[in-house]
């Protein structure tokens, strides 16, 4: 088992590997997410509090969720590449880097969409909104760190870092900024009482699904791009199929 | 500022829909379409450079 | 033996940089007065009501302390990286991590110090009390270290790029937002007559943390970068 992994853990391999299971990440993605939004807006009922507003959590807390999950696995990626220097886990680690950002992005969209009809204004500094635009800065850190170092080995290890510093600091910056808003404002708004509807669990989990198949697709997508930029004076790239033509 | 808070709340599933949802998919179809814009590119780029080098 | 050298390591690479800093002594001013400057332009902007100034005041001195730290980290390794110091430090035998040191205490004493030193004077244009400004200084003396701290990891990383400076702001403001929370909410929690012992307990452990970690980060940073 152990060499079948190095195996894939090889540019070269997994070049092959990624291409054949983008499309059925990317399908079951798509049929996922026409589900969760039958499911969303069809199965579950209205909500007794939020009326039919609350619907925006089918895709808010997903990308939430993502954006956060995303960038742990960045950062997971990142030390695996700075601790046992393989180049796939910094490719993978800058490959899910744009994702994770407009996961972000999508979150405090739908947030600031969900905070006006509730809250009666499109920006709260609450805790959770708070951390989610600290971590969008985070995001675009790593991203423009990258962009701005021309060798690519150095931009990987030198962003590998910034990835695992920023990991460290995050919860940090989450308890920091959660004290500093209770201290603010006394009482943030909870939607602590409204007990979740089974069917809008299923369609929440759903669309997480959905979000989870997606970014692999796109990730994997992206990193083939990367792998065929890095290896090009390869010859397996040359044999490539589609270099070949 | 009132006309929208209004409107909103007549028509919830329209505010839903156009301005989570949509943006939502077009924050997705703009990644998609970046993503697959990436991998012409490159293979173009590659492909020349392997080209420019059997000429010589 | 070992540890008596390290130390010498340490004052020798402080006192170094110190000499520099005062051979270029304009550079050090600069940083003082963009502080001045930028806490002095809040009052032009926002009105000359003492009730909001005293309450904006901690938070105006503290963005201002961060910003002036940021303008002066890009200096912390650039010079000694242009004449092949920062070379030869590489390969010396003693740790990287503790001549890092060395460099992130002279650079807090050359940036941070002078501006909690200033602090009090800005203090008093916002028309803060006793109380509030022993606080305030406080606060700045336990947070301008983690300050450089952090803030050499981000000079590290983007030693000898191209717009290197805004991409260190970039990089490194993020990471400073626990350090400004609590600096500003010492103060206001002094002036609303409650205890300021955790935030400022916080802030020690914060230090603590950077002081135990971030030289040997940043040491790695510049081994990645100069590769």
């Amino acid at each position: 088992m152990a060499i079948n992994w190095f195996k894939y853990s090889a540019p070269t391999t997994f070049y092959g590997l990624a291409g054949k299971m983008i499309p059925w990440f990317a399908f079951s993605a798509a049929i996922l997410f026409a589900v969760g939004l039958y499911i969303g807006f069809f199965i579950a009922p209205m909500d007794a509090q939020q009326g039919e507003f609350y619907r925006i959590i089918f895709i808010h807390v997903p990308a939430s969720m993502m954006s956060m999950f995303l960038y742990m696995v960045m950062a997971g990626y990142a030390a695996l590449g700075l601790i046992f220097n393989t180049r796939l886990s910094a490719m993978m680690a800058s490959a899910i880097a744009p994702t994770g950002a407009l996961f972000t992005v999508v979150s405090l969209w739908t947030g600031a969409l969900w905070g006006k009809p509730m809250w009666g204004t499109w920006w709260m500094w609450d805790a959770r909104m708070t951390s989610e635009l600290i971590l969008l800065f985070l995001y675009l850190g790593f991203i423009a760190l990258h962009a701005s170092i021309d060798e690519p080995r150095r931009a990987d290890r030198a962003a590998a870092l910034l990835a695992i510093v920023g990991s460290v600091n995050v919860p940090i910056i989450y308890f920091s900024v959660k004290w500093w808003n209770t201290l603010h404002q006394g009482a943030t708004i909870k939607f602590s009482g409204t007990s979740m509807h089974i069917a809008m669990q299923q369609a929440m989990f759903t669309m997480l699904a959905a979000c989870w198949l997606y970014a692999i697709a796109v990730a994997l997508a992206r990193v083939r791009s990367i792998i065929l930029e890095r290896e090009r004076n390869t010859v397996w790239i040359a044999e490539l199929p589609e270099v070949k033509q | 500022m009132i006309s929208l808070d209004v409107w909103m709340r007549e028509n919830p599933l329209t505010y839903v829909w156009f301005g989570s949802y949509a943006v939502a998919l077009l924050i997705f179809a703009i990644e998609i379409a970046m993503v697959v814009h990436r991998r012409k590119i490159t293979l173009q780029q590659v492909r020349m450079m392997h080209d420019a080098g059997e000429e010589e | 033996m070992k540890k008596s050298s390290m130390l010498d390591l340490l004052v020798l690479v402080i006192r170094r940089d110190l000499v520099l800093a005062m051979r270029r002594r304009a550079d050090v001013l600069t940083t003082l007065v963009f502080f001045v400057m930028v806490v002095s332009l809040f009052p032009l902007g926002v009105g000359p009501e003492l009730s909001m100034l005293r309450k904006m005041a901690p938070g105006v001195l503290w963005v201002a302390a961060l910003l002036a730290s940021m303008l002066s980290l890009g200096r912390l390794f650039s010079a000694d990286y242009l004449d092949g110091t920062l070379e030869q430090m590489m390969l010396a035998p003693q740790s990287l991590s503790m001549l890092v040191l060395g460099k992130m205490a002279a650079h807090w004493m050359v940036s941070g110090l002078p501006l909690v030193l200033m602090a009090p004077v800005l203090g008093l244009q916002f028309d803060m009390s006793v109380q509030a400004l022993g606080v305030l200084i406080v606060g700045l003396l336990l947070g301008t270290p983690i300050l450089s701290m952090i803030g050499a990891i981000g000079a590290a990383l983007t030693l000898g790029l191209r717009g290197g400076g805004v991409l260190l702001s970039l990089l490194v403001l993020p990471l400073c937002i626990p350090v400004l929370i609590f600096g500003t909410g010492a103060v206001e929690a002094i002036s609303s007559g409650l205890s300021v012992v955790s935030h400022l307990s916080l802030l020690g452990a914060l230090l603590v943390l950077s002081f135990v970690f971030t030289p040997w980060v940043t040491a790695q940073a510049l081994r990645i970068s100069m590769e």
